[in-house]
């Protein structure tokens, strides 16, 4: 309902707002940014939702590395750090000057206290696998801290750059979900529902002295805020189609990035047919990539035939793997004795989804599937397609950085059980010699791209508009985040 | 005394009737032809305006416009024609019934009537879809219902009258039941009343299903409607701005014909309706 409020909000209220909105940006020390959904709550630590982080990550809570615009592990809590010869022991130095936005020291122990509290029987972390190599962890003194680990971890440091494994007090843990108290450049001032989040300059590390999130679904609505000045920028345009006007016109800044979203025709391997390796195979080659890449994002957007971002230099081009052609794709149906199948494709809100799903069904329709869509909001499609596993097929794109390990979890929505890939996933873990991680990652490209547990579409891209003016925000999403420490007007 | 002049009943009446005639031939024609498939994309040659191969252009994904209005218009039609026939079957059912009983079965009948009545149509459908869930059943579903109140509290107001005319207790007395006159007497009476509501009603239904179609709560994608063609055509104004201007002309003109249609009736059908019968929604 939602979604539908802001609809009809956008229709009356377009007119209004290109009245009155220009006044609201106006001086340099504000930055208004529209962001697409509004997060369920505050706490990076207590939940999946990249909305959370969209805000807080990086802004007002802080780990002890943190991930920067180009995807590199940077220090942020610790300033520097030691890893034994063996790779099991990490030694964090803290920021001397660190502390809470209540005043509180960031010591050791709230270093201590956060990672217990993210693996505790009662934690709702969404990645509690990110802590699950951590033997042990102690404070030597009230600014270092030591993490055991049980075995030599690769991607450790750049883990705990994850919003999910930020360092928090204990006194204000259970209450950062509303009134989030963190250790970043900008601290919560205010949380309007179903409009807008306020920050405020903390510390003199912030160039701006107030930052404003506000919440805007519909792309039509994000579209007129940005040319009537509501807005002064929309990191995310949730509207490929109007980014050319944006490009066109001078009062802004219109750049194409890249983001860490491996957009998917997800498949229910557990349901028949897509048990069958032949019927994915036979979606794989039905699927006009190029076309949907134009249709559905007005060409914005990478193809991709495996679960891996094209600009990662491990990334290995398997988009020739199943070239479209409909006679192969009907040739291997008939073979896997699934002819005239029909399937629905769960489709949650967002145009790649919505747009993609129409394109897919009318490209699955050449080759003899008849493909009923349902559109479902995002609350539905997790709670029925990722938590319920019931659905035949769905559009999502998954954007966390570097998750090819999804592939390898015991319980995911798309079932895929395959004990080859979880070797590799145990042999990366293991491993921290980065030529030989890239091997494996190669490897369990292959080996997704032949059996085909998902439709590999597409990487999105990351359209940013801005006005001119605005600098030092992120082109590229490393990881899901709207950082704008380093944002200024010109 | 020189009596005002009256617009001429009959233009109106052939202009609605004509665009109305158009858009069910349109309609009709789409069930064995429309210049391309109407759910057939070509990428190549999306977002292209009018030509003489596509005559309204194409959308986002190269399908023709022309044609996905055409089929969008069997689907205004259809939940037009059962929304309206639920009401005016069970409304004038009802109404007719309650004028001829009175008593309780009149005060229970016309209060139910305005209790319905009292909820805005386009709220109590979005209601309804919100609940049930997206589809094309339950608008038709909630607009009939609405229209059942409508058609009740017309009927009974026109059959109220009927009744209080002397053929009818004439009827009664040569021993005719109540049943008999409301079918020999009552309902050919009240006929023209109900067929200009139903026009009248029919435009509503037409301009609910567009509202609801392009909230995306009406036929699913990729089957056309001119509503959700409107909603596809909203973020790409900049860009091919006819792929918003022919799905709203269909929904104006439409509404706009089916106006014309119902004044122009009810001018031809009973003049002295003129100003009073129609109900506003």
């Amino acid at each position: 309902m939602r979604t539908l409020a802001r609809r009809i909000a956008a229709l009356l209220l377009v007119p209004a707002l290109l009245a009155g909105g220009a006044a609201l940006a106006q001086d340099k020390k504000t930055l208004t940014l529209a962001v697409t959904l509004e997060p369920p709550h505050l706490d990076p630590t207590a939940g999946a939702a990249a909305a959370i982080d969209e805000i807080v990550y990086a802004n007002v809570f802080e780990g002890l590395t943190r991930i920067d615009e180009t995807g590199t592990v940077k220090p942020q809590l610790a300033t520097k750090w030691e890893v034994s010869d063996d790779g099991k022991t990490y030694t964090f130095y803290l920021r001397p000057a660190a502390k809470f936005h209540d005043g509180k020291a960031l010591d050791a122990a709230a270093v201590v206290f956060s990672m217990e509290r993210a693996v505790a029987a009662d934690s709702a972390n969404a990645q509690k696998g990110l802590f699950e190599p951590i033997e042990k962890i102690e404070a030597k003194d009230s600014k270092t801290v030591v993490f055991h680990l049980k075995r030599p971890e690769g991607g450790f440091l750049f883990n705990l750059g994850w919003g999910d494994m930020v360092v928090v007090h204990p006194d204000t843990a259970a209450t950062n979900k509303q009134k989030p108290v963190g250790t970043g450049p900008f601290k919560f001032v205010s949380w309007t529902t179903g409009d807008r989040v306020v920050l405020e300059k903390a510390d003199a590390r912030a160039q701006l002295d107030r930052v404003v999130f506000r919440f805007i679904s519909d792309p039509q609505a994000m579209v007129s805020e940005l040319q009537s000045g509501g807005v002064d920028a929309a990191p995310n345009l949730n509207a490929p189609e109007a980014f050319a006007q944006f490009r066109k016109d001078a009062r802004f800044e219109a750049i194409v990035g890249t983001t860490e979203g491996e957009t998917l025709l997800s498949i229910n391997n557990a349901r028949k047919p897509f048990d069958n390796v032949l019927v994915r195979h036979a979606l794989a080659h039905a699927i006009d990539r190029k076309a949907l890449v134009e249709a559905a994002m007005f060409s914005f957007g990478t193809p991709i035939g495996s679960h891996f971002a094209p600009h990662h230099p491990a990334y290995v081009d398997l988009t020739g793997t199943y070239p479209h052609d409909t006679a192969k794709a009907k040739a291997l149906l008939k073979q896997a004795g699934a002819e005239n199948l029909e399937v629905t494709i769960k489709l949650p809100p967002p145009a790649y989804a919505r747009r993609g799903g129409e394109v897919i069904a009318a490209q699955l329709a050449e080759v003899g599937i008849k493909a009923n869509l349902v559109p479902v909001e995002w609350a539905q499609w997790l709670d029925q397609v990722f938590k319920g596993g019931d659905f035949d097929l769905t559009i999502v794109s998954h954007t966390e950085p570097l998750d090819i390990g999804i592939y390898g979890r015991d319980k995911y929505y798309f079932a895929y059980n395959s004990d080859a890939f979880r070797a590799l996933m145990t042999e990366l873990a293991g491993t921290a010699d980065q030529a030989r991680r890239y091997d494996i990652f190669r490897k369990a490209q292959r080996l997704l791209a032949e059996d085909s547990p998902a439709i590999f579409l597409f990487e999105l891209a990351k359209l940013g508009v801005w006005k001119k003016g605005v600098a030092g925000l992120w082109a590229n999403s490393p990881v899901q985040a709207n950082d704008v420490t380093a944002a200024y007007w010109k | 005394m020189i009596a005002p002049r009256r617009r001429r009943p009959v233009g109106r009446l052939a202009v609605g009737a004509a665009i109305a005639a158009v858009i069910v031939l349109l309609a009709m024609v789409s069930l064995v032809w429309t210049p391309f498939p109407a759910d057939r994309m070509a990428i190549s040659v999306r977002l292209q305006g009018p030509s003489a191969l596509h005559w309204l252009g194409t959308d986002q994904f190269g399908r023709d416009v022309l044609s996905r209005l055409m089929v969008g218009a069997r689907n205004s039609i259809a939940v037009g024609l059962l929304a309206v026939g639920i009401g005016l079957a069970v409304g004038t059912a009802l109404g007719t019934w309650a004028a001829a009983r009175r008593g309780w079965v009149d005060g229970i009948v016309a209060r139910l009537a305005d209790v319905i009545f009292a909820f805005p149509l386009v709220v109590s459908a979005l209601l309804a879809s919100a609940i049930l869930g997206p589809g094309v059943v339950n608008p038709v579903l909630a607009i009939g219902i609405f229209n059942v109140s409508v058609f009740t509290r017309v009927s009974r107001a026109a059959a109220m009258q009927v009744w209080g005319l002397e053929y009818t207790r004439a009827a009664l007395a040569i021993g005719k039941g109540p049943l008999r006159v409301t079918l020999d007497h009552v309902l050919p009476n009240i006929a023209p009343v109900l067929i200009v509501q139903a026009t009248a009603s029919f435009a509503i239904a037409v301009l609910v299903e567009a509202a609801l179609s392009y909230l995306g709560l009406s036929v699913r994608p990729p089957a056309p409607s001119w509503g959700r063609m409107l909603f596809d055509a909203q973020t790409l104004m900049a860009l091919a701005p006819t792929l918003a201007i022919f799905p709203g002309l269909a929904i104006a003109l439409a509404v706009f014909g089916l106006n014309l249609l119902g004044d122009g009736m009810r001018d031809a059908l009973d003049p002295r309706l003129a100003d009073t019968a129609r109900r506003e929604v």
